[in-house]
C-alpha cells in the first residue's frame, strides 16, 4: 500500500564492494579521525583552579547580607521559612538591645538562623519572600562532606562578613532577579 | 653438571608424572602433566636439539594441553571424580595395561643399544631435522598430513551430521 | 666471565625496561585515550601526571586482597604469577643492536642468541594462556570462566594464522633466529625491511598480535560488557595488577617483534654512513635508541586502535581468524615460496 506521509525510509540491505568487505580503508578512516582529535584542542576544564562563570540565573548555596554600614538586614519575620516549600530554613528572633544598633538594622533580629542545605532544593523562594533584602543565593556551592550535621547551616556561616573584602558579590544576581528572569 | 642436570629432569618427570596418574583433581592432572613436559623439553635441550624441544612445547604443552584443559573447565570434571566403575570395566582396563606393557617391554628388549648420546651433535638442529624429513621420510611425512587431513574432514562431518540428514 | 656480567647486565636492564615501559604504558594508554577524546588524561601527581604510574601501584599495593572463599587457592594465586612470568620471559630472544666486540670477543646485544628464536616467543606466548585459564578456572566464577574459555579460544585460533604469516618471514631469511631476521633486513642503507617485501603477512601478523595481546578490538576474554571484568573479575589487589600489567608488558613484547620481524629491528635509513663516522659503541646506542622509537610508536599504535575501534562480536572473531587470516596467511606462504623459486 502506498504510503500516505512520504516520510518512510526504504531500507537496502545492499551488498557490499570488495574494497568496503575487507574493511581496512573504513579502519583507516577511523584511525584518522582519532588522530585529527589527538590533536585539537582540549575542552578540560581544571575545576578547582579554574570554574566556568554561572548564568546570573544559578541559585547555589544562601548569604545573609549585611547593609552599607555593616548591620544585618534579617530581622527574623519568618517568611522564608514560610515560604520554603522543603521545609530548611528555621531561626530564633530575638530583641535588639539598647547599643547593638551598629549590629544589627532592625529592632528585631535572628538570633539564630539555620538551614538545612539537605533539605534546600534551591528554589529561591526564600529570596522572592524576603521583604528586607536579607537573603540571597549566591554563586558558591555547598561542599561535599561526611555526616549529616555538617549539612545544616548556622548563622555564622550564612552571614557575610563587615569587612568590604569579605563581603559577597550579589549584584549579578540581584540584576538577574530584576530584569524577570525569575 | 649435564648429568646432574639429567637426573634432575629426569626425577621431576617421573614424580610429576606419578602425581599426573594419581591426582584426584582433573585440573592437577593437567598441570603436572604440563611440569613433565616441560621436564622433557629440558631433557632435549641438554642433547642441543633445541627445535624439538620449542615444538614439543608450542604444540604440546601450548595447543594439546590447553584444548585438554578446554574440555575439563567445560565440563567442570572437578567436581565429577566418582564414576561407576563395574567390575568388568576394572579387569578390562588391568588387562589393557599389562598388554601394553608388554608391548613395551618387547619393544626395549629388541631395541639396540648405541652407546651414549653426546651433546653438541646436530641431529635435532631445525636445519638437520628440515633436511631429513624432506629427504629420507618425505613420503611418510606427507602422508601423515594426509591423516590428519581425514581426522579434520571426519571431525567436520561428525559435527554437521544433523544438517546432512535434513 | 665478563661475558656473563654483561649478559646478567642485559638481562636486568631488559627486565627493568620492559617494567618501566608498562608502568608508562598504563600513564600512556589514559593519556592517549583522553587525548583522543578531547580531554587532557591525568595531570595531578607530579608535573603533567607523570607519577601516576606510582600511585597506581601503590593503590594496587595497598589494596584489600581477597581470595574467594569457593575459590582454588594456589591455582588462584599461580594464575597472575604464570601471566607475569610468560610476559616476562619473551624479551629475552630480542636482539638491541648488532654485535659488538667488547672483551676481545663478539657480543650479541641479545640476551640469548637461540637458534630458534621465534618459535621460542611462538612457545612462550602459547605459556601464557595458562595464566589465564588457571587463574579463570580458579575463581570458581562464571564470568571468569567465560572469560578464560574465550581466551584460550581466541589465542589458539590466532597463533595458527600468526606462525603462518612468520612462515613466509622464515622462508626469505632462512634462519629462525631473530637475529639473522633483523640482520638481513639491513640492505645497502638500512632500508630493505620486510614490511615492504611481506605486507600481507605483515597486516596478518599485526591483526594476530592485536588478538595475542586480548587487546581491543580482540579483548573479548576482559569484555566488561558481557562479562563484568571476564576472567579477572575476582582478582583484587596486586594480583590484579600483575594480569592488568602482563597485558602490558606482552604489548611491548609485541611491538618488539613486529618492529624487529617487519620494520628493521634497529636498522635505519642511512645506518652505513652513521657506522661509518661513529664510534662501535656509540652506533650500537644509535641503533638499540632507534629500535626503542619503533617500538614506542608500535605501542602508541595499539593504543590508537584501541580508541578508534569497536569490539568484535566473538562468532566474528572465529570467521576473521580461521576463514580469512587462515587461508590469506596460507596464500601469502604460496606467493612467498613461488618468489623464492621463482628468483633462484
Amino acid at each position: 500500500m502506498q504510503s500516505l506521509t512520504n516520510r518512510s525510509k526504504i531500507v537496502s540491505n545492499k551488498t557490499m564492494t570488495w574494497s568496503e568487505r575487507i574493511y581496512l580503508p573504513a579502519i583507516l578512516a577511523g584511525l584518522k579521525i582519532t588522530l585529527v582529535h589527538f590533536f585539537k584542542k582540549k575542552v578540560t576544564l581544571q575545576y578547582p583552579e579554574q570554574t566556568k562563570d554561572h548564568g546570573p540565573y544559578f541559585r547555589g548555596r544562601h548569604v545573609l547580607k549585611r547593609d552599607d554600614q555593616g548591620r544585618e538586614n534579617c530581622t527574623a519575620c519568618g517568611l522564608c521559612a514560610l515560604s520554603c516549600p522543603a521545609e530548611a530554613i528555621t531561626m530564633i528572633a530575638a530583641e535588639r538591645k539598647p547599643g547593638e544598633e551598629h549590629l544589627f538594622r532592625e529592632e528585631k533580629y535572628a538570633i539564630e538562623y539555620e538551614i538545612n542545605m539537605l533539605r534546600c532544593i534551591f528554589c529561591g523562594f526564600c529570596e522572592e519572600a524576603c521583604p528586607k533584602d536579607a537573603i540571597y543565593l549566591t554563586e558558591m556551592i555547598p561542599t561535599a562532606d561526611y555526616t549529616r550535621k555538617k549539612f545544616v547551616y548556622t548563622k555564622d556561616m550564612l552571614l557575610e562578613g563587615i569587612e568590604p573584602k569579605d563581603r559577597i558579590d550579589i549584584s549579578k544576581r540581584r540584576k538577574g532577579i530584576r530584569e524577570g528572569a525569575m | 653438571m649435564a648429568a646432574a642436570l639429567f637426573y634432575a629432569l629426569s626425577l621431576i618427570c617421573i614424580v610429576s608424572s606419578l602425581i599426573m596418574i594419581f591426582h584426584k583433581n582433573t585440573m592437577y592432572s593437567v598441570l603436572f602433566l604440563l611440569v613433565t613436559f616441560f621436564s622433557v623439553a629440558g631433557l632435549y635441550v641438554t642433547l642441543n636439539a633445541q627445535f624439538l624441544a620449542i615444538v614439543h612445547i608450542i604444540v604440546y604443552a601450548g595447543a594439546i594441553m590447553v584444548l585438554f584443559l578446554y574440555v575439563i573447565m567445560f565440563l567442570n570434571m572437578s567436581h565429577i571424580i566418582n564414576f561407576q566403575k563395574s567390575k568388568a570395566i576394572k579387569i578390562a582396563a588391568t588387562a589393557t595395561g599389562l598388554m601394553f606393557l608388554l608391548v613395551i617391554i618387547a619393544a626395549l628388549s629388541s631395541a639396540t643399544y648405541n652407546g651414549n648420546v653426546t651433546a653438541g651433535h646436530e641431529i635435532g638442529l631445525a636445519s638437520t631435522l628440515g633436511h631429513i624429513i624432506f629427504n629420507e621420510f618425505l613420503i611418510p611425512f606427507e602422508v601423515s598430513s594426509i591423516l590428519f587431513l581425514s581426522a579434520m574432514v571426519g571431525v567436520v562431518i561428525f559435527n554437521k551430521k544433523d544438517l546432512i540428514d535434513e | 666471565m665478563e661475558l656473563i656480567i654483561f649478559k646478567v647486565g642485559l638481562i636486568v636492564t631488559l627486565f627493568l625496561l620492559s617494567l618501566l615501559i608498562a608502568a608508562y604504558s598504563t600513564y600512556a594508554e589514559r593519556k592517549v585515550a583522553a587525548f583522543m577524546q578531547d580531554r587532557i588524561g591525568p595531570n595531578r601527581a607530579g608535573p603533567m601526571g607523570i607519577l601516576q604510574p606510582l600511585a597506581d601501584g601503590l593503590k594496587m599495593f595497598m589494596k584489600e586482597e581477597i581470595i574467594p572463599q569457593e575459590a582454588n587457592r594456589y591455582l588462584f594465586i599461580l594464575g597472575p604469577a604464570i601471566s607475569m612470568a610468560t610476559a616476562l620471559m619473551t624479551s629475552a630472544v630480542i636482539p638491541w643492536g648488532p654485535d659488538l666486540n667488547l672483551f676481545g670477543q663478539t657480543v650479541s646485544l641479545q640476551v640469548a642468541d637461540i637458534n630458534i628464536g621465534i618459535l621460542y616467543v611462538m612457545g612462550v606466548v602459547s605459556l601464557g594462556i595458562y595464566g589465564i585459564m588457571i587463574g579463570g578456572w580458579a575463581s570458581n566464577n562464571k564470568y571468569s570462566l567465560l572469560g578464560s574459555i574465550r581466551a584460550s579460544t581466541q589465542m589458539i585460533s590466532y597463533e595458527l594464522a600468526m606462525g603462518m604469516s612468520i612462515v613466509a618471514v622464515i622462508m626469505t631469511t632462512g634462519s629462525l633466529s631473530i637475529g639473522h631476521m633483523v640482520s638481513s633486513q639491513a640492505g645497502s642503507t638500512g632500508m630493505a625491511w620486510n614490511v615492504f617485501y611481506q605486507p600481507l603477512g605483515f597486516i596478518i601478523f599485526l591483526i594476530c598480535a592485536f588478538a595475542e595481546t586480548n587487546r581491543t578490538p580482540f579483548d573479548l576474554p576482559e569484555c566488561e560488557t558481557e562479562l563484568v571484568g571476564g576472567y579477572h573479575t575476582e582478582y583484587s589487589s596486586m594480583k590484579l595488577g600483575f594480569y592488568l600489567f602482563s597485558e602490558y608488558v606482552n604489548m611491548f613484547i609485541s611491538s618488539a617483534i613486529i618492529a624487529s620481524l617487519y620494520f628493521g629491528g634497529y636498522n635505519f635509513p642511512f645506518m652505513n654512513i652513521v657506522q661509518e663516522n661513529t664510534g662501535e659503541i656509540m652506533f650500537a646506542i644509535i641503533c638499540a635508541v632507534v629500535f626503542l622509537i619503533k617500538i614506542l610508536f608500535f605501542i602508541f599504535f595499539f593504543m590508537w586502535v584501541r580508541w578508534t575501534i569497536p569490539r568484535f562480536r566473538f562468532d566474528q572473531l572465529m570467521n576473521l581468524g580461521w576463514k580469512i587470516l587462515l587461508p590469506l596467511s596460507i596464500l601469502n606462504m604460496l606467493i612467498t615460496g613461488f618468489f623464492i623459486l621463482y628468483n633462484n
